[in-house]
């Protein structure tokens, strides 16, 4: 089993396995669909082992469909997906889960339940499934406790906390999990600036230091530029650009994808301004009294 | 801000515990001490026996009781020193009687608390997928037919009845399938659907049942009054094994807790574990209403109680459950005879909807749905 997680040994001897040891996730020309309408058109992507990658896109573009079909939750309907070097849908649920994490924009929860019981959910791959939780479960979560900053919280039922800190939470969970492949779906959607620096920075250590393979999506095109060496751009389900933020985020790019004057991404200054003329040109004209029948 | 590789911290002053945890400060010493709560638990069962076994229209010394009990249960070479009459009462009538209510509290708790966690819903009990409106139409129709047949001490309205919750289930599950990963909203309203449907049905064979509508009505109340020894070992096999096969699979529980996408990172094929979860509880259910009609509240008070003191995971609260489940049970048909016969299912819902109120409130932040 830990030979699954790690061991990239061996599997070049697999038939079946993939000419390259050193990727984490390779994406092989995958179109995806909901009932009739495609999320995803044949996109390629390779991440390789210890990448830090993040995907940006508006809205629609298909960055959560690709997070769903990396965590091998949906089955493309063309095309193939590698997770360190075995075909996904050839690994059961557990066999994933001790490969890859995956931090959810929100989750609910039906019944109180403390903090740290659910980061311990974390441990769920790994647990002797009738023993429960051994010592190492235990320092698994208390390490990520630790790690993600959990600490004032323990003891609080996590349906008390507010949304970032429950966000929290589910990141703790993941790297509870201690998966090399960590997966995150708009981690500081809910988080203070300051959290959201500090989580950044927390999967950049968590990168740098532990080896982890991150991959995130993003809407905060600065903070993406800011801590990801590489970009990944999707639009309209078709991955458009790969590569550093300045290759990636050009001007007629962030104006063709996102409708957006660049200028505004970068200096967000105008908009916020009080004064009235400001107001955003796109906005739509009012309606035209109706003529009196 | 805080540097790389610094943990991120969160408000420090955040740190007081209001809400369930803080209020139940006594219980909150039990959490952590899952080993003494199943102590507990088991003595509580222990107790409930004996009472159950030793009170009613003829009182039993206590120790004639654990004499008895002692001896012809467990072999134990213990002196008769009692009445044989005594013997005959608590091995013929009371002993099975007993260990019914057990077994039906057993079966009833699990199931709601595998209902609670599958459906994600703390209202959710082990009749919410048509069960028992599927029971309680078996058993009507069974009191209309003018058959007799008994096998095994088991009538046509304990077959009809084991049949139509089976039934009732596998229509809901049929009609309200979603997709693998979805929550199973629909699965609930389509139970809801299906069951006031069968109601419909309900209320007209009571409407034509004449003279026989005692019988559904008693059943519809539940009730141990007709429990014997061949009727219980009948049904103990399906509610135990049923029950100890959700036993076993406590970890998709714990899993789906925050969700089923959750529970799918989290290494639990959730499409799989639910169908056999749903299979499991929905056996161990009908088997429990075949035996005992409708007894309410059981299923769903008691994993909320059991929550309460050891939180969510759920390889301590399906246990505890089963444990408490049983032991509430028997004391409460305890009650049901020593009032006179009162149907236990009224007692069980005198007791327990005020205790699921004073619950509801206790626990401020509420229970999201």
């Amino acid at each position: 089993m830990s030979a699954a997680v790690d061991g990239s040994a061996g599997r070049a001897s697999d038939p079946a396995g993939l000419p390259d040891a050193g990727e984490a996730i390779g994406v092989e020309r995958v179109t995806m669909a909901y009932r009739d309408r495609d999320v995803l058109r044949d996109v390629s992507l390779r991440v390789r082992r210890g990448e830090r990658l993040v995907v940006v896109g508006p809205n629609g573009a298909g960055k959560s469909s690709l997070l769903r079909l990396l965590a091998g939750l949906v089955v493309p309907r063309s095309g193939s997906v590698r997770l360190l070097g075995d075909p996904l849908a050839r690994l059961d649920r557990q066999a994933v889960a001790r490969r890859l994490a995956v931090v959810p924009q929100q989750a609910t929860l039906p019944f109180a339940a403390r903090v740290e019981e659910v980061v311990g959910l974390g441990r769920l791959p790994h647990e002797d499934p009738f023993r429960g939780p051994r010592p190492a479960d235990r320092a698994a979560v208390a390490a990520a406790v630790d790690r993600v900053g959990l600490g004032p919280l323990v003891g609080r039922d996590a349906r008390e906390l507010s949304l970032g800190e429950r966000q929290l939470v589910l990141l703790g969970l993941a790297v509870a999990q201690q998966a090399p492949v960590l997966l995150l779906d708009e981690p500081t959607i809910h988080l203070d600036l300051r959290h959201q620096v500090a989580v950044m920075e927390l999967l950049a250590d968590l990168n740098e230091r532990d080896g982890t393979t991150v991959v995130a999506v993003l809407h905060d095109l600065s903070l993406a530029a800011h801590f990801f060496p590489r970009l990944v751009l999707l639009a309209e389900g078709r991955l458009v650009a790969d590569g550093p933020a300045p290759a990636v985020l050009t001007d007629e790019r962030v104006r063709g994808v996102f409708g957006v004057d660049p200028v505004l991404v970068r200096f967000p200054g105008p908009r916020f301004s009080p004064d009235p003329s400001a107001a955003p040109p796109e906005r739509l004209p009012a309606d035209p009294p109706a003529p009196p029948s | 801000m805080a540097s790389r590789g610094q943990a991120i911290g969160v408000a420090a002053e955040a740190l007081p515990r209001p809400g369930a945890a803080g209020r139940v400060r006594g219980l909150a010493a039990l959490r952590d001490r899952p080993r003494l709560l199943l102590g507990v638990g088991l003595a509580c069962l222990a107790v409930s026996l004996v009472l159950g076994v030793g009170l009613g229209s003829v009182a039993i010394d206590p120790t004639d009781t654990v004499g008895i009990l002692a001896r012809r249960l467990l072999g134990l070479p213990v002196p008769a020193t009692w009445p044989a009459t005594a013997e005959t009462i608590v091995l013929e009538l009371r002993l099975p009687r007993v260990l019914t209510a057990m077994l039906v509290g057993l079966g009833l708790s699990v199931a709601g608390a595998t209902f609670q966690g599958l459906l994600r819903n703390p209202l959710a009990d082990p009749y919410v997928l048509g069960t028992a409106s599927g029971a309680a139409f078996g058993a009507a129709i069974a009191v209309l037919l003018p058959v007799q047949v008994a096998i095994l001490d088991f009538g046509l309205l304990h077959g009809l009845a084991f049949a139509g919750a089976l039934l009732a289930v596998l229509v809901v599950v049929r009609l309200g399938r979603t997709s693998p990963l979805a929550p199973l909203t629909g699965l609930l309203l389509t139970g809801y659907a299906v069951g006031s449907l069968l109601a419909a049905g309900l209320a007209m064979t009571m409407y034509l049942s004449g003279a026989n509508l005692r019988q559904i009505v008693s059943f519809l109340l539940g009730g141990f009054d007709a429990a014997s020894w061949p009727r219980l070992a009948s049904a103990a096999p399906l509610v135990l094994l049923a029950s100890g096969a959700v036993l076993l699979r406590a970890r998709v529980l714990n899993g789906l807790l925050l969700g089923e996408e959750t529970a799918a990172h989290l290494g639990v094929d959730v499409d799989r574990e639910r169908t056999i979860l749903l299979a499991l509880a929905s056996l161990a259910t009908a088997a429990a209403v075949a035996v005992s009609g409708l007894v309410g509240f059981v299923g769903l008070v008691v994993p909320h109680l059991v929550r309460l003191v050891v939180g969510p995971d759920a390889r301590r609260v399906l246990p505890l459950s089963a444990i408490f489940g049983a032991s509430l049970l028997a004391l409460a048909d305890l009650l049901a005879r020593l009032g006179g016969e009162i149907p236990v299912g009224v007692v069980t819902a005198l007791v327990g909807a005020p205790f699921f109120l004073a619950l509801l409130r206790r626990t401020r932040a509420g229970y999201e749905l």
